[in-house]
């Protein structure tokens, strides 16, 4: 037995469906369907033709949809014919043009990711050398520089020709410090020279830096030239470049900071500092004439700072490779917002080619022990979850505070903590890639056990 | 959005200066979206189905100009919702980070009930206070470690039970993150993640559930914007990616290298074809080392590491206070908007229910000062008056040196306040220990008819100044 279906009979069959947006449409055209349905049921030979014939009516219903205005291009990826034989065509012809069904495809597209590199960084960051060999008329034994690079910290537009580096507080006398940083400490307390040889010999500093803090009036009023004696004693117990700061006495600073100048002549030491607030020009001075580094510090004002570098290089004669800058460090949880931002507009002002910005930074890290979550026992606000151990907290606040600064661009980090020394370092000059450690699969991290 | 100019944007709107939006013109409507004030929504007209053949043209024009150069996700739902990715800009300073990427700190199905719902506690109660808003943790990510589908979603189940806060289902088993979906979908999960191998099925459940799918293809940008490709054709465009985080060795640096090159493409080049939100992994540290308190510090470098260039959300581990406490406050930092000084009005506040006898404080109107000394004061129980000296926003030491606190500014802001200290028990005021030098000065400027107290120079140490030195001695 048989059955003769061609497309105009389909059509009515459709439109008997209450397929209504087919009805009046004439479709042109003399496919045959023999569909026989003797005993025995369907042979394969027979599913075969059946098979052909319908993806011939499919294709005209796909014209069809096409005339209609359907994107049918969606629906003909791989599985086209069986979309069509199915008894969607019906269905999607009542559906909504707006809503293509939801298809997976066989593979990935392949693409090209392109970025490029920053164009307006077109100025480098004046390279500065801190310390001087016998060689070169100083007595260090080696030298260290920092600045010159021509990108921002870490991006992959330049390599960092230097890697930051961490100088150690040491002070004349001993005074008040945290409990997690005095740990470390206590036994060289009474001794600058022990301090600075341990904190080069076990804490891996880079440099130290000397505060000549006894010579503050208000502290013991210290004589600048019995004062320092303590820099001379440093200069010989440790080899390393040597940072030289005041007690922050804008009028005692002068004095002191001229005179540990001429100690350290020759030395490129780097000296502390000199601000708009007190006799700039005898500081800048004192460093020009005895080959040292003037430390131009100013409090979280951009324009400043440019006024301050001006004036060290026009007025005190400072040379370029002579200048660091101290834009202030806010600690973390207490304004290192501003702090980071201003030096991050420092250093883009600078590679983007400001004359009086591109040199290299300096941060006072140790402003992070001043924020009470880096030292309290325990939170003044009771309704605050645990603060945890503060030997634990206080570490990391410094190493966050320098870190962030580090991604801004300091280059060089004046610390306490050895811990936090330790810390700063290996991160710094791992996204330098200069840690070769074995770095773990992390393929499956989903079931890694902590 | 890269547009600037409020001209640009205020050809899209109606330009009737109708008012419905609360501004008196529409050009101020403009500028209000420029400075990300307003949002379109907020312009009625715009969206009214009477004017939708006048403006539909406009609105989808404006929506094109409007749209962040870091595409948005929303995860999570109605009061719990959160934002990932919205960046506009590289650098802070170029505008502000809008939305600060949520931590998500994980939880596993191979835990006992016991520690999981203790853990699961732990983060949805940690808070801590500052600048007068209190800090918490947004979402939970639960991972599939025993690779059971019945496990994941019986933890996923208990998860749900103890926090509303929005999760991120972690298994690479589509049958894993289908048994999480069934327990927790309508709450819009994130799920993690498609892979090369598992991406079909991935996204079958991304599409039957309709949520958020992060795409996994770790250190490989050109696969994973074939795979980001793949999804957005698909019509799947809440999409996070993670490029990969290696938490260690030079492949440490290619990783930082890859979040910057992700957030240039986006917010510098406007690459809008592959502009999604990306994700961090710090609770990789944790494969690095045995020794905890190391895995913690790590994981707070490398956190601070992304937070600062270009992560859009991170899955993280260390719930102890010595790295939350510093990685929720650098983050704060970080996404503080620079545009808004952070100053509190000048003033006279009142602490609880002061009455004559009750000790007057002052501090400056830098807001991190002035909540920090509130919330000193209010959690201690200390009834008492906060004077709030108008000082440009500077902090007491800095303004003190730079001299925007000085004694006659301290006796103006009083008398400005209303202050009579002849009404006061004690007729006295405490100065911040680190202004004690003004004290002397200020007992002249009032003829000494009023004590200038000198306080600590932490506030924190308030209350054992209380006990020892309040009232003060007559």
């Amino acid at each position: 037995m048989g059955e003769k279906l061609n497309i105009s009979d389909l059509n009515k069959k459709l439109a008997e469906m209450d397929v209504k947006s087919l009805e009046g449409v004439t479709i042109e055209g003399d496919i045959e369907l023999e569909i026989d349905t003797g005993a025995g049921g369907v042979g394969p030979l027979f599913a075969y033709y059946f098979g052909e014939e319908v993806a011939k009516v499919a294709v005209q219903l796909v014209n069809m949809a096409k005339a209609f205005g359907y994107p049918v291009e969606s629906l003909l990826q791989p599985v086209a014919v069986a979309q069509a034989i199915s008894p969607a065509p019906a269905e999607l012809a009542k559906a909504a043009p707006e809503v293509p069904a939801f298809k997976i495809p066989d593979t990935l597209k392949s693409a090209k990711f392109a970025v490029g590199t920053d164009k307006t960084w077109k100025t480098q960051i004046q390279e500065v050398q801190l310390g001087a060999t016998k060689a070169e008329g100083g007595s260090r034994g080696h030298v260290i520089k920092i600045g010159g690079e021509k990108a921002m910290p870490f991006f992959y537009d330049a390599a960092m020709p230097n890697r930051p580096v961490v100088t150690i507080d040491v002070f004349d006398m001993p005074i008040g410090m945290a409990k997690a940083v005095k740990m470390h400490y206590e036994d060289v307390m009474s001794d600058p020279a022990d301090w600075a040889k341990k904190a080069v010999k076990e804490f891996g500093a880079d440099l130290v830096t000397t505060h000549l803090i006894s010579t503050d009036p208000l502290i013991k009023d210290t004589p600048a030239k019995e004062a320092v004696k303590v820099v001379e004693d440093v200069l010989q117990a440790v080899d390393v470049p040597i940072v030289i700061g005041g007690s922050g006495n804008p009028e005692k600073d002068v004095e002191v900071l001229s005179k540990a100048s001429e100690v350290a002549q020759g030395e490129r030491a780097l000296i502390a500092s000199a601000s708009l607030n007190l006799d700039w020009e005898a500081i800048g001075k004192s460093c020009a004439a005895n080959n040292n580094v003037c430390l131009a510090w100013t409090q979280l004002e951009i324009n400043a700072q440019k006024e301050l570098d001006r004036k060290l290089m026009k007025v005190a004669g400072v040379p370029r490779d002579s200048i660091v800058m101290d834009p202030t460090t806010a600690a973390l949880a207490y304004g290192m917002d501003f702090a980071y931002t201003n030096m991050e507009r420092i250093r883009l002002g600078g590679l983007k080619g400001d004359e009086e910005l591109n040199f290299p930074m300096s941060s006072g890290t140790t402003n992070a022990w001043g924020v009470r979550e880096a030292w309290m026992v325990n939170s003044p606000n009771k309704d605050d979850s645990s603060w945890g151990d503060r030997m634990l907290r206080g570490p990391i606040w410094e190493i966050l505070t320098g870190f962030s600064l580090a991604m801004a661009g300091v280059d060089i980090f004046m610390m306490m903590n050895p811990i936090a020394v330790a810390y700063l370092q290996e991160i710094t000059q791992s996204l330098m890639g200069l840690v070769k450690a074995e770095t773990p699969d992390t393929t499956n991290w989903i079931s890694m056990e902590v | 959005m890269k547009e600037s100019s409020p001209l640009n944007l205020y050809k899209f709107l109606p330009q009737t200066n109708c008012g419905e939006c609360g501004e008196q013109t529409c050009m101020a409507f403009a500028a209000g979206l420029i400075a990300r004030e307003r949002t379109i929504d907020e312009c009625k007209p715009l969206f009214e189905e009477k004017n939708q053949k006048k403006y539909a043209k406009k609105l989808a024009s404006l929506k094109e100009v409007i749209a962040p150069e870091v595409a948005l996700v929303y995860v999570g739902t109605g009061d719990n919702q959160l934002k990932v990715g919205g960046e506009d800009v590289m650098y802070r300073h170029q505008m502000t980070f809008f939305n600060k990427p949520p931590f998500a700190y994980d939880v596993s199905d191979a835990m006992n009930e016991a520690d999981l719902v203790e853990r699961v506690k732990l983060i949805d109660t940690w808070r801590k206070f500052y600048i007068g808003n209190w800090e918490q943790v947004e979402m939970v990510a639960v991972r599939s470690v025993t690779g059971d589908p019945a496990k994941f979603a019986a933890c996923v189940k208990k998860v749900v039970e103890n926090t509303a806060k929005p999760l991120i289902l972690c298994s690479f088993d589509p049958k894993v993150l289908k048994a999480g979906l069934e327990v927790c979908a309508e709450k819009r999960p994130l799920i993690y993640a498609a892979t090369k191998e598992n991406w079909k099925e991935v996204a079958q459940l991304a599409y039957d559930y309709k949520v958020p799918v992060t795409l996994r293809v770790p250190f490989d940008l050109d696969g994973l914007k074939g795979m980001a490709q793949t999804f957005s054709e698909m019509g799947l465009k809440d999409l996070v990616l993670d490029p990969g985080t290696a938490p260690n060795g030079e492949k440490l640096q290619e990783s930082l290298q890859n979040f910057i090159k992700l957030r240039r493409a986006a917010t510098e080049e406007g690459q809008k074809d592959f502009n999604y939100p990306v994700m961090a992994l710090p609770i990789n540290a944790w494969m690095t080392t045995k020794d905890p308190v190391r895995a913690a510090y790590w994981e707070s470098v490398l956190s601070a590491t992304f937070v600062i260039r270009g992560a859009d959300i991170m899955i993280k581990h260390s719930m102890e206070p010595h790295s939350v406490m510093p990685d929720m406050h650098l983050r704060f930092n970080i996404y503080t908007d620079p545009r808004t000084p952070v100053q509190v009005k000048p003033g006279l506040n009142k602490v609880g229910n002061p009455t004559e006898d009750s000790p007057i404080f002052l501090t400056t109107n830098f807001a991190l000062t002035y909540y920090t000394v509130e919330s000193d004061l209010a959690s201690n129980n200390i009834d008492s008056y906060l004077l709030a000296v108008n000082t440009d926003g500077i902090g007491v030491q800095a303004s003190v040196a730079g001299g925007q606190i000085t004694p006659s500014k301290i006796k103006d802001a009083f008398a400005e306040a209303g202050v009579d200290f002849e009404k006061t028990s004690h007729k006295s005021f405490i100065l911040p220990g680190m202004a004690a030098k003004f004290s002397g000065e200020l007992e002249d400027l009032y003829q000494f008819k009023v004590k200038a107290l000198v306080g600590p120079e932490d506030s924190g140490r308030i209350p054992g100044w209380m006990e020892k030195q309040w009232p003060p001695k007559k």
